[in-house]
């Protein structure tokens, strides 16, 4: 078998439980004459209109551009804010034992409050707006990072600060050449876990009463019983997490390519 | 004059005096080396061999900088050993090779430090790979390696860096019996070439035997030495030689003598 064919069976294989998927879904809406649950042929119009306009010509025709951008914006404002602050604060923690006394207790403590029920608070902090949607990405973002980095430092080999120090390495760059770039296949298993809950935040950010936004368009899809939209919006969501995620694992496998046991 | 006469009108590089170290371990305390005195003169090939316990690696990570003396000084030409440095090169039984850099840069990593400029440190590196016969493999990452090829790159980016005393912690142990052969062949050859110094920690008898101008023989509980003496072979030595065989015979013997003592007395 050549390469290319090899290939395609290889993408045949992958869409096999997807078309069995929709196959059912139809038969399905078909069998229980349900008005609740569009068909998926339903939602492709839905999602036709909702990119080109000219079905239906309302409120959300060809508006998945803004939506999808106000959407982007949050997630990653919110992402690299709490890698901003959770890698560097990660490493602190693992390298410096007062910080580690002083912060992890309270990190542990906060760690087990649920993302989503921080909601309210986050509203009366910073209003119905854009940024509440930004704290519960950054939130969410923040702790994997965190944790993973902290990991990440303190389970670099002894033997190699040896190595690194009898060779004439200290101080700031031991830093700079053995625990960062020993403790990077952690610190992007963080980023990419966080990364994964930052798109699941910014659907609960965006229901605190954004106009624009993915998590928008799904609560005003369910206020209008317009399961075709929230189901527009579900499938826009899980594909644009699906592919950051990919540019994310080609970061990873480009900047990781010496330990092949972290290639994703 | 006999290689052994050399040696011995050589001057002294390491003077050990008289060290002890104890460690504690939970409200234990463990006596790890009692009234060790060696000196070590530059160029020599010194095995330190005993049983596991008797403190030999303890002793060479005391040479190395890593672990502090509770008692005695250890002194490199005259100064006391403070801490790690570049003329004291340690070789990993499990090679701490840096992952993330390939075989050029791990030699490197050494000559870097002291911020030479890139063609400087290539150059370098490439005379090292070469002398390990890696040069075909400068861009492989230590993961792609195979143990021996690791082992190399270890040496090379300690001797890179000028080391002068290669302290070798059970450095083959872990290698299969043809890459260790091949191995010890190749450090003799990197030894007479460079004249450096080593201090190699085994539990092989025959290693020590092959390779050392020098057998340092420890017993453990607490740590001291039972034997200090010349291997009196000509190289390159032949294991299946009769004298190889009796010299190997000897230090066996010097090895469990005070196993089997013990075991009476206890008895």
């Amino acid at each position: 078998m050549t390469r290319t064919t090899s290939r395609l069976v290889d993408v045949a294989k992958t869409l096999v439980v997807p078309i069995v998927f929709v196959l059912a879904w139809h038969a399905a809406v078909k069998l229980t004459g349900t008005r609740l649950i569009p068909a998926p042929r339903e939602v492709a119009v839905m999602l036709w209109d909702f990119t080109f306009g000219g079905v239906y010509d309302d409120a959300f025709s060809k508006t998945i551009a803004v939506h999808f951008w106000a959407s982007v914006k949050r997630v990653y404002a919110g992402f690299f804010l709490a890698a901003a602050v959770g890698v560097p604060l990660g490493l602190m923690i693992g390298r410096v034992k007062l910080i580690r006394e002083l912060v992890d207790p309270t990190l542990q403590l906060l760690r087990p409050v649920p993302v989503t029920a921080w909601l309210p608070l986050s509203m009366i902090f910073f209003g119905l707006g854009p940024n509440a949607a930004i704290f519960l990405v950054f939130l969410g973002a923040f702790y994997p990072i965190v944790l993973n980095t902290t990991f990440g430092v303190r389970s670099v080999d002894g033997k190699l600060f040896e190595a690194a120090t009898m060779l004439g390495c200290s101080g700031s760059s031991l830093f700079r050449q053995v625990v960062l770039p020993a403790s990077l296949p952690s610190i992007f298993n963080g980023l990419r876990l966080g990364h994964g809950f930052s798109w699941i935040l910014i659907v609960v950010g965006e229901m605190t009463g954004v106009p624009e936004g993915l998590g928008a368009v799904i609560m005003d899809g369910r206020m209008l019983s317009r399961a075709d939209l929230v189901i527009s919006g579900m499938i826009i969501i899980g594909l644009a997490g699906f592919l950051s995620d990919r540019v994310i694992v080609a970061i990873n496998n480009r900047l990781l390519a010496w330990s092949p046991q972290h290639r994703a | 004059m006999p290689d052994s006469e050399l040696h011995r009108s050589a001057k002294p590089i390491l003077a050990i005096k008289g060290v002890g170290k104890r460690f504690s371990m939970g409200d234990q305390i463990v006596e790890a080396l009692r009234d060790i005195s060696l000196t070590i003169r530059k160029g020599e090939f010194v095995c330190l061999i005993g049983a596991s316990g008797c403190g030999k690696s303890t002793l060479l990570r005391i040479i190395a900088g890593f672990e502090t003396v509770t008692s005695g000084t250890v002194e490199m030409y005259g100064t006391p050993i403070t801490g790690p440095g570049p003329e004291r090169g340690m070789v990993f039984q499990d090679y701490a090779l840096f992952p993330w850099l390939t075989v050029r840069q791990n030699i490197g990593f050494g000559p870097r430090q002291h911020g030479l400029p890139k063609e400087k440190l290539d150059q370098i590196a490439a005379r090292y790979m070469d002398m390990v016969g890696l040069t075909k493999f400068s861009d492989y990452y230590p993961s792609q390696l195979s143990g021996g090829m690791k082992q190399r790159v270890a040496i090379a980016r300690v001797l890179a860096n000028d080391c002068e005393v290669l302290l070798m912690d059970e450095p083959f142990g872990a290698l299969d019996a043809l890459t260790r052969e091949k191995l010890q062949q190749e450090l003799l050859e990197i030894w007479e070439r460079t004249k450096v110094t080593v201090i190699f920690v085994t539990h092989s008898v025959e290693e020590a035997v092959v390779l050392s101008d020098r057998v340092v023989v420890m017993t453990a509980g607490p740590g001291r030495i039972e034997h200090d003496g010349r291997i009196p072979l000509a190289r390159p030595r032949e294991v299946s030689a009769i004298d190889f065989n009796q010299v190997r015979r000897d230090i066996t013997q010097r090895l469990t003598s005070h196993l089997t003592n013990s075991v009476t007395a206890v008895v």
